[in-house]
């Protein structure tokens, strides 16, 4: 009998697409969170796989901060529309009315937008159970992390409380007001995520490409000047540089690097050369060394 | 240091030809391994090794790292790989869980998952959880040390969660002067031990995590050994989907993809064997046969997929397949049944509780299962059997179990999709315990439920009534008898054919054998309500009088009874009310100490959350109460 060996990024993608499966056969009010990412990509193209040639039953729903990059707000709208999916955008009503923005506001910004906005946001559409894109290599508090994560009826995370997961058997009941966020993507390192949509051709927002961009330089993190809003110092000018992001968020937390990749295999090159590691770029894990751990204790994705 | 060139290093290629090495690199396979040792034995410095050999650390990582080193580390100027991974001893410290941690790496053949887990005894279930899914165990012992019962243990645990790979590593071989004698007696010393739990197989190999012997390539120090280094034996071994596709063909149906009335697939991961269009096909356990139409997939049809995959398939005939039915080759189907010999790793801080209904998770089904009281534990140190009513936290177990229908299933020695399980608390929503299935017990396949001819509704319309059973449930003093009582005399009187079951007049005959622990209560409720429902099957009006304390067993018999037939009535008596009564003076006892498990003194009342009717008897006497039942019974 002839065998076929299966890839790691095969069994990878299996993986992924019998949880996809096991939230959509086990839960009431699934959604998907998309944050227009490499990894929100990799997981929205995983969920049409899954489900072909049904859509995936289930919304997108993007916790807006507004203060994404202007590349990101286009093709989320059309990657949405691609999947065939409804997309919720849920923008957290009292930091906008408060405006909140990461030049006046420090770790409110994040706070406020982003873990406040994602609690209210799953209690108003009553999701009991969110996908998310994080990846067990991105950092140390994750790689202990579980793919189905239960959530109190306040969003809290007990990290004394996870369930075993043995086997591909996930235990995902839960009792009235609990919530579970699920990682499909787990156990993907950047470099299979990148290799993945190298050979799947994924559409990815330009911006991990290099281009000349406008950016400033501050507290050692090179910024881009996404749109008018971003106060500038006086006398300071923004410099065309050729820049690209390894990660993605709000332009004004996002680190840019120096960069020639146009292509994906030349993003990879240049990935697979460098030396630093990938959360260097995001201004949000400086705060403090256990700061991932306290944010997801406190209901950060 | 004796650095050896790493052989892994791709710099140059990546530099010289990305397209090249993305193509070499799309085609590794993966490995999922699990390492079995304590800090002492140096499996944290042995994983940060291969981490770093394997340059999977950034330079970012590597200064942090090396300005911990002095800091903190244990080896001097030199790196202490340990730091990279040690977060588990960190949190041994802050008293944060004890988990298992995942880390990855990868060479030029593989990307490999490395489930690191603790080593103590108190650690057992988090080491089964990352064996779990391991294909291969790398054993640590420390060369100074020899096996110890640690080791005994780990090799247990593996090898009963059937890992078939098993590397010996015999580390900290620098630290005896690299002595062959010494390796080769501690492998003597594990081979005798290893053949006698059935071990086939092991490759020894003796190593240092931190001065890098054997590690990616044949070391200088140790002339005398000419088997493989660490890293380049993960990259061959056989991983367990190549052997998995040898198998029949088997699928557990995860979800049935229907977008429109001209389509219905069957989405599931391929548990065992390959499937091709035109393949004859059997689900189960209806047994009901068709043939394999299509392999559908987003890239289009396929005309191939084989164990590990996650696929939709589609079939020729409109036959009736749901969530957790199996689809397998039609010539070779699985076995189904409802009693198994299985063995138990309870994970959960409640014990078990034999007789309980759990809810029992095996592939995509769901079932009620209960366990019963274990044949024996077993030590995991010295692997001795021990007799025990129960299984608690970390304890492993060979107990019977019985589900409330048929599954279909495989010995987990054959395949692990098809015989782990789960079981989960129908109350708390736990994970309580991992199981394997072995055998399915004779006694299920030769038993069959005879067919009567006088069924239930024929009894039930002779005596012109529907069959009912007023559950009434509280503590004891509350009033339940004296209530039950009076329901009876007036249903008597309405011309009802009624039966009251007392709990103490039932501890008198058929449960006399029965005491007050957990299981005994869940035994005393289980019997009861195999007993009402036969009276519900003649037609009866049952009326039960029980404190039934657990919302397990009160679920369980619900669960026994036609749909609407079970009334829980809550008879509410507040503690204080109820010890005031103390009509048989038990209360007194209880708290003086003579009578243990008391319920509402030692030992708890979970009360109803959804009665069917709540009976206050601070607000209404005896008689309102049971003309409020009946009100509810006939309305």
């Amino acid at each position: 009998m002839d065998t076929k060996t299966l890839t790691h990024l095969q069994r990878l993608e299996a993986e992924s697409i019998h949880i996809l499966r096991e939230v959509v056969a086990e839960a009431e009010n699934p959604v998907m969170l998309y944050s227009v990412g490499k990894d929100s990509a990799v997981m929205l193209h995983l969920a049409k796989k899954a489900f072909y040639p049904s859509p995936p039953p289930f919304p997108l729903l993007h916790v807006d901060t507004t203060w994404k990059f202007q590349d990101m707000y286009k093709l989320r709208d059309k990657a949405a529309a691609d999947a065939g999916m409804e997309l919720l955008v849920y923008q957290n009503p009292e930091a906008k009315e408060r405006g909140i923005n990461p030049f006046d506001h420090g770790g409110l910004h994040t706070d406020m937008w982003k873990t406040e906005g994602l609690k209210q946001a799953l209690d108003k559409y009553g999701f009991d159970v969110a996908f998310g894109g994080a990846r067990r290599d991105e950092e140390k508090s994750r790689a202990k992390e579980r793919v189905f994560s239960f959530r109190s009826a306040n969003h809290r995370w007990d990290p004394k409380n996870q369930r075993p997961e043995l086997w591909r058997l996930y235990n995902a009941r839960k009792t009235k007001g609990e919530s579970v966020r699920v990682f499909p993507i787990s156990n993907w390192t950047e470099l299979d995520i990148w290799q993945y949509i190298h050979l799947e051709n994924i559409e990815i927002v330009p911006l991990y490409f290099s281009q000349p961009r406008p950016t400033v330089e501050r507290d050692g993190l090179l910024l881009m000047v996404d749109d008018e809003r971003f106060p500038l110092a006086e006398g300071e000018e923004p410099v065309m540089r050729s820049i690209r992001f390894r990660t993605l968020g709000c332009y004004p937390l996002t680190g840019a690097v120096e960069s020639e990749a146009q292509t994906l295999p030349e993003v990879i090159q240049e990935m697979l050369l460098t030396t630093t590691s990938e959360r260097q770029g995001r201004a949000i894990d400086h705060d403090q060394a256990a700061s991932m751990e306290k944010k997801k204790q406190e209901g950060y994705f | 240091m004796t650095t050896q060139d790493p052989i892994y290093k791709t710099d140059a290629l990546i530099a010289e030809d990305i397209d090249a090495y993305l193509e070499a690199h799309q085609h590794k396979t993966m490995l999922r391994f699990i390492t079995c040792g304590s800090v002492d034995d140096g499996k944290s410095t042995l994983i940060g090794r291969l981490l770093y050999d394997s340059k999977m650390i950034f330079e970012d990582q590597l200064a942090a790292l090396e300005s911990d080193s002095k800091r903190s580390g244990t080896q001097g100027e030199e790196i202490d790989f340990a730091l990279l991974v040690d977060g588990l001893a960190a949190e041994r410290e802050q008293g944060i869980t004890i988990d298992v941690a995942y880390r990855f790496f990868a060479t030029e053949k593989r990307k490999f998952i490395v489930a690191d887990t603790p080593g103590h005894e108190q650690y057992t279930r988090n080491m089964v959880t990352g064996a779990s899914t391991a294909d291969l165990a790398v054993i640590l012992i420390d060369a100074r040390k020899g096996v110890l019962t640690q080791t005994r243990r780990h090799s247990y645990l593996v090898h009963m969660l059937g890992i078939r790979h098993v590397v010996l590593a015999v580390n900290k071989m620098d630290l005896v002067g690299y002595e062959q004698e010494t390796f080769e007696r501690i492998v003597a010393d594990y081979r005798a031990f290893a053949e006698s739990i059935g071990i086939e197989s092991f490759t020894p190999i003796p190593i240092s995590g931190f001065k890098g012997d054997n590690i990616t390539g044949p070391s200088e120090n140790t002339p005398w050994y000419d088997g493989p280094a660490l890293l380049p034996l993960l990259e061959e071994v056989e991983v367990e989907d190549t052997r998995d596709q040898a198998g029949p063909f088997r699928m557990q149906v995860q979800w049935v993809n229907r977008p429109n009335l001209d389509f219905r697939g069957f989405s599931g991961m391929i548990a065992s064997g390959q499937v091709r269009p035109g393949d004859p096909v059997r689900v189960l356990p209806s047994g009901k046969t068709s043939t394999v139409a299509r392999i559908v997939s987003l890239e289009g049809d396929k005309d191939l997929a084989v164990a590990g995959e996650s696929v939709t398939i589609t079939l020729a005939d409109e036959i009736d397949c749901s969530r957790g039915q199996v689809i397998v080759a039609s010539q070779s189907p699985l076995e189904v049944a409802d009693q198994f010999e299985s063995t138990l790793v309870w994970m959960d801080e409640n014990e078990l509780v034999p007789g309980r209904a759990y809810w029992l998770k095996i592939g995509t089904q769901t079932v009620s299962a209960t366990v019963a009281e274990p044949k024996y534990e077993v030590n995991v140190n010295t692997q001795e059997h021990l007799a025990s009513k129960t299984l608690d936290l970390n304890a492993i177990g060979i107990a019977n179990v019985t589900t409330d229908r048929e599954i279909p299933f495989a010995p987990y020695a054959e395949n692990r999709d098809l015989g782990g399980f789960i079981l989960i608390d129908k109350i708390t929503n736990h994970t309580v315990a991992a199981g394997l299935l072995h055998f399915a017990l004779r006694r299920a396949q030769n038993v069959h439920w005879q067919a009567t001819d006088i069924g239930r509704d024929h009894h039930a319309s002779m005596k012109h009534q529907k069959p009912a059973v007023l559950w009434l449930t509280g503590l004891s003093g509350s009033g339940k008898s004296t209530i039950a009582n009076i329901v009876e005399k007036k249903l008597a009187r309405m011309n009802r054919h009624t039966f009251l079951l007392d709990g103490d007049n039932v501890r008198h005959g058929l449960n006399k054998d029965l005491g007050f622990t957990e299981a005994d209560r869940v035994e005393n409720i289980r019997r009861v309500g195999e007993v009402a429902k036969l009276m519900t099957d003649a037609g009866l009006i049952v009326i039960t009088a029980f404190i039934s304390p657990f919302r397990s067993e009160r679920d369980m018999v619900r669960g026994m009874m036609q749909p609407g037939e079970f009334v829980e009535v809550f008879v509410d008596t507040p503690l204080e009310v109820a010890e005031s009564r103390d009509v048989k003076g038990l209360y007194a006892k209880a708290r003086s100490g003579q009578l243990k498990n008391f319920t509402g003194i030692d030992s708890p009342y979970e009360h109803p959350e959804a009665p069917e009717l709540r009976i206050d008897t601070t607000e209404m006497t005896p008689e309102e109460a049971a003309d409020l039942i009946i009100a509810r019974l006939i309305p």
